[in-house]
């Protein structure tokens, strides 16, 4: 199945970038930078997404002690960092574009930038924060607590002065994505890349179960060897 | 109520007998202050702009070594399977802890505030009341999340690096408040920056009832 949705997803994202690249018009005021828009928001809508499911993975595990939803929060985790990894990097180059600048305290990218390093901060405490059964309660209150912090981050990171484009924002003439062919690349491109997200994430909670599988085999054979010799 | 209390007497008269953590937090905290006023090394008139930021931080360095003592302490001599083995609410504990570690956390503020006003040429005393407000409000809100996850990097090899690493991303909302509500303080007055006193304030609820909802979940295993 996941190569299915991953097949799916690769071709709609190949396709969406084409709408996007050939065959929308370019935007109001805007140069052809404008067009990493149809990168860069799919990115981030997949980047929220992942970030969400892993609160509720993670919430599910400290309720149920499920271990199948510590792994998908495991596997969540890592996607979520690579598809902010994606919205911090394309949002860069147009800022460069857009305003002459790389980087600049704006609320959105705040936001984004503090979410990364969060769930950053979650991959790295399962990476080395020792024995997954002993580390999961831990690793599902951080995964929990990042978005608890989203409100405080938005109104305070509003507290600084910043600049990002409000593409979807209602305005005179309608939203910025004015033609129908910028709406599907658009959409399209978020439904892709959602896709593509949702595949990397089965795909890695199977490695995960697989992992402990092994680890846990590896410790039958040491006792088994140790009683053994 | 009766065993957080019994907590935070246990903590305080260890730290009253030793004085160790309080002393040297209170001494870092000094020499942090001199390290940013210095490295700065501002003309006299922009010194008081950079009060907020060598304030919080004096504050995120000083308090992040102080929050980890906390629980190191229990973990000589195995205290905390004690503390877990005993009759009472985990979350108890986390009260006690949140508790002491915003006294301690006081008790450096207490010292680095007014150094910072010295080195800055800021006359504090006037605000004093406000920017009380202020430390408290964030202080509160740091323990909140740094006690919870102390207790998480305790046990862990590298705890070191992983407390600042936990914590800091997610008390970076918490800091730009903090800082925003103490130039305020030291301009237009607290009244100036309403939108930064609710961050901190709703922060603090969150966080605080968050960490008392989710530690008992940690600490029971």
């Amino acid at each position: 199945m996941e190569l299915w949705l991953g097949a799916i997803g690769c071709a709609g994202l190949v396709g969406a970038l084409y709408v996007a690249l050939l065959v929308a018009p370019a935007a109001v005021g805007e140069s052809v930078a404008q067009r990493i828009l149809y990168l860069h928001a799919p990115s981030a809508f997949a980047a929220y997404g992942c970030i969400f499911v892993v609160a509720i993975a993670s919430a599910v595990y400290l309720w149920k002690r499920s271990e199948a939803a510590d792994r998908v929060a495991v596997a969540a985790a890592e996607v979520g960092v690579l598809m902010c990894t994606l919205v911090l990097v394309t949002g860069s180059i147009w800022g460069r574009a857009r305003w002459g600048a790389w980087w600049t305290p704006d609320p959105r990218l705040t936001l984004t930038l503090i979410l990364w390093a969060i769930y950053l901060s979650y991959v790295l405490l399962r990476a080395f924060g020792g024995d997954d059964e002993e580390i999961a309660p831990y690793a599902a209150v951080l995964g929990i607590f990042g978005v608890l912090a989203i409100p405080a981050i938005r109104v305070s990171a509003r507290l600084m002065k910043g600049m990002h484009p409000s593409v979807l924002a209602p305005r005179e003439g309608g939203s910025g994505l004015a033609d129908p062919s910028m709406k599907l690349a658009f959409w399209g491109g978020t439904v892709a890349m959602v896709l593509v997200a949702v595949t990397l994430v089965l795909l890695r909670t199977r490695l995960e179960r697989a992992e402990r599988e092994t680890n846990a085999l590896r410790r039958l054979a040491d006792a088994a060897e140790g009683v053994g010799g | 109520m009766r065993a957080t209390l019994a907590i935070v007497r246990k903590d305080l008269r260890i730290e009253w007998r030793t004085r160790e953590t309080a002393t040297t937090l209170a001494v870092l905290g000094v020499l942090l202050v001199t390290v940013l006023a210095f490295a700065h090394d501002p003309d006299p008139d922009a010194a008081p702009l950079l009060v907020p930021a060598v304030l919080w931080s004096a504050m995120v360095f000083t308090g992040l070594l102080g929050v980890e003592r906390g629980f190191l302490l229990e973990r000589e001599q195995d205290c905390l399977a004690g503390l877990r083995g005993a009759p009472i609410d985990p979350t108890a504990l986390y009260a006690a802890k949140l508790t002491v570690n915003v006294l301690l956390l006081g008790a450096t503020h207490a010292v680095v505030v007014p150094l910072t006003g010295l080195f800055l040429h800021v006359d504090l005393w006037p605000v004093l009341p406000s920017l009380a407000v202020v430390l408290l409000l964030g202080t509160v809100g740091f323990a909140a999340v740094a006690t919870l996850f102390a207790f998480v990097t305790v046990r862990l090899r590298t705890r070191q690096v992983m407390l600042p690493l936990l914590v800091l991303p997610l008390l970076i909302p918490l800091l730009i408040a903090a800082v925003k509500a103490t130039e305020a303080v030291l301009g237009r007055g607290l009244g100036g920056a309403p939108d930064a006193l609710g961050v901190l304030v709703s922060f603090d609820v969150i966080f605080v009832t968050a960490g008392a909802l989710l530690f008992p979940a940690i600490v029971k295993d």
